[in-house]
């Protein structure tokens, strides 16, 4: 199991709420799902992946979880390009 | 220490105690009944002026943002219109405020106000731009700051502009708790707020919506200046209705009286808010119709006692835009105008081109926001997104879309025109909703006036059309 050494930067997960637990009135395909909370911080002592650790956030405040991220980042980007965009605004359009 | 039972009902049933504690108002003083309340004292009782509020607001890069002349693109529309006709478009730069949207005007004063307090941090649940703009105006007046967003569905997957509105709270040094689909989001922010103590800054309190005022006066102020009448029109993208409500009542502070408000959001009919599913089907996460409708028709859905937003009170007209006019318009804005900015905020532009169309050439036409564009906020980004989730894009008659399953893009300007609501219809579905709060029987003479003047109608019109 990968060892993840106190003070990185990392992601937990925590389930707040489990299925039967969650606001009534929801709809079905979201009440069959648990409630789930995400958050990053350091990490406050060493701690295995997919195993229970606690985070320091960058405001200081402790949270629990488990531990499912190191480094965590940042893909959305501008995506694969649309063309049907392309021509709008140009000479090119009708 | 004290254990408290942080189950889902529990929290919830603390609500009242946990509010009052987290915003150092309490509202009790307002509320006349479980419909009527004393909605300008409530506003007043702020304690800022206008001259407050402009200079809060310039401590913290937020405001006086240029109000731009969108000459090729008014041309583009004049080209189209009937002889005479075509308004000058105007566009309220609003990308130019710290943070890049004009949420930074709706955050400014609540931070103000929770440091003035002695509150050690604030708090706020959204997942729109409010929550870099809060995140932002708290590191400036040295607070720390908590978001609230729904980001992912049950997969884990974000829509790539809630995760750029996430990244950017972060970029900004707030804490952002990124929860899955539903409006448990509620539990967690009172959970939240009574583990920290800190400042609740709801998009809601009337500090939020007083912020706002302040754009709605230098459009009228600016206009009036400028072009010697005030704004014929000022659109405005409408969802949670402060956007509208503040904008408004600025308005109305530069004695701009006859400028009609024009509400406009994109029509998402058919995707349920709360659904897991539909969720990653939209492609767009605000200024649409899955809060415009709810938010005008009943205001009180919220998260503190009563809402400082109220859109109906100020609304003139409701106009509809489709996802792919909109994609249009953003990119046309590109070409035509150099100026890139994000789509959502280009809603109230794309309905500002079906209705320059119909004023005569002399009028004005005010766009009154745009928001900052990058990775994720892009509609090329939104568009990416969808097509990978199975959404079809074509171009064609943006009239055949069907949200959720397909965006299509028009392929001349002449087909972006909106969708006019029935007002009266929005006013009707208003007085359904208060009669599931107090049954009409035990409606008083001033539960009446207020639903008149919270739909902008008349005593009369509310008599005549009171749910049976």
């Amino acid at each position: 199991m990968a060892m993840v050494v106190k003070g990185t930067w990392v992601e937990i997960m925590q389930v707040v709420l489990q299925p039967e637990e969650r606001a009534q009135s929801l709809p079905e395909e979201t009440r069959k799902t648990p409630y789930i909370l995400r958050a990053s911080g350091f990490l406050l002592e060493d701690a295995e992946m997919d195993q229970p650790a606690r985070i320091k956030t960058i405001i200081g405040r402790e949270i629990g979880g488990t531990l499912v991220t190191v480094n965590p980042g940042y893909t959305h980007s501008f995506g694969k390009t649309i063309p049907e965009l392309l021509t709008i605004g140009t000479e090119f359009e009708k | 220490m004290t254990i408290r039972d942080m189950s889902y009902s529990a929290v919830m049933a603390r609500k009242n105690e946990i509010m009052k504690q987290s915003m150092g108002m309490d509202y009790d003083q307002f509320i006349q009944s479980p419909i009527a309340f004393d909605y300008e004292s409530m506003m007043q009782a702020t304690g800022y002026s206008m001259d407050d509020i402009m200079r809060i607001q310039s401590e913290t890069k937020v405001g006086k943002t240029p109000l731009i002349e969108l000459r090729n693109l008014t041309e583009a529309v004049r080209k189209i219109s009937a002889p005479g006709k075509g308004a000058l478009i105007l566009v309220k730069d609003e990308a130019a405020n710290a943070s890049g949207s004009f949420k930074a005007r709706r955050a400014s004063v609540a931070v103000y106000d929770a440091r003035r307090k002695g509150y050690k941090g604030v708090i706020a649940a959204t997942s729109g731009n409010y929550g870099a703009a809060v995140a932002s105006q708290a590191a400036q007046r040295k607070l720390k700051c908590i978001v609230i967003q729904e980001i992912y569905d049950s997969r884990g997957i974000g829509q790539p502009e809630i995760v750029e509105k996430s990244r950017a709270c972060e970029a900004y040094g707030a804490e952002v708790l990124k929860l899955t689909v539903g409006p448990e989001l509620f539990y967690m922010q009172l959970r939240t707020l009574e583990e920290t103590g800190f400042f609740n800054a709801s998009l809601y309190t009337p500090f939020g919506i007083r912020g706002i005022e302040s754009l709605g006066y230098e459009i009228g102020t600016e206009v009036k200046i400028r072009y010697g009448r005030q704004p014929d029109v000022v659109a405005i993208t409408h969802a949670g209705g402060g956007n509208l409500t503040g904008t408004a009542r600025g308005l109305k502070l530069a004695d701009c009286p006859n400028t009609r408000i024009v509400a406009c959001s994109v029509d998402l009919s058919g995707l349920h808010m709360a659904s897991d599913t539909d969720f990653n089907r939209k492609s767009f996460t605000t200024g649409h119709t899955g809060f415009g409708i709810p938010f005008a028709t009943w205001p009180d859905r919220v998260d503190v006692p009563r809402n400082a937003a109220r859109a109906l009170r100020y609304m003139d007209e409701y106009h509809l835009v489709t996802q792919g006019e909109v994609f249009y318009i953003t990119e046309l804005l590109t070409k035509l105008e150099g100026l890139e900015r994000g789509p959502a905020g280009n809603t109230s532009l794309t309905a500002a081109v079906g209705m320059a169309r119909e004023m005569d050439k002399d009028q004005i036409l005010v766009v009154q926001e745009t928001e900052y564009t990058g990775a994720g906020k892009h509609h090329n980004s939104q568009l990416s997104f969808a097509r990978e989730n199975g959404i079809e894009v074509r171009r064609g008659d943006p009239g055949e879309s069907v949200p959720g399953r397909s965006i299509i893009i028009p392929e001349h300007l002449s087909q972006v025109a909106g969708k006019i609501q029935d007002m009266d219809k929005l006013r009707r579905s208003y007085l359904v909703n208060a009669a599931n709060h107090l049954p009409v029987g035990n409606w008083t003479e001033d539960d009446v006036l207020f639903l008149a003047e919270d739909t902008k109608s008349s005593v009369d019109w509310v008599l005549a059309n009171k749910p049976e």
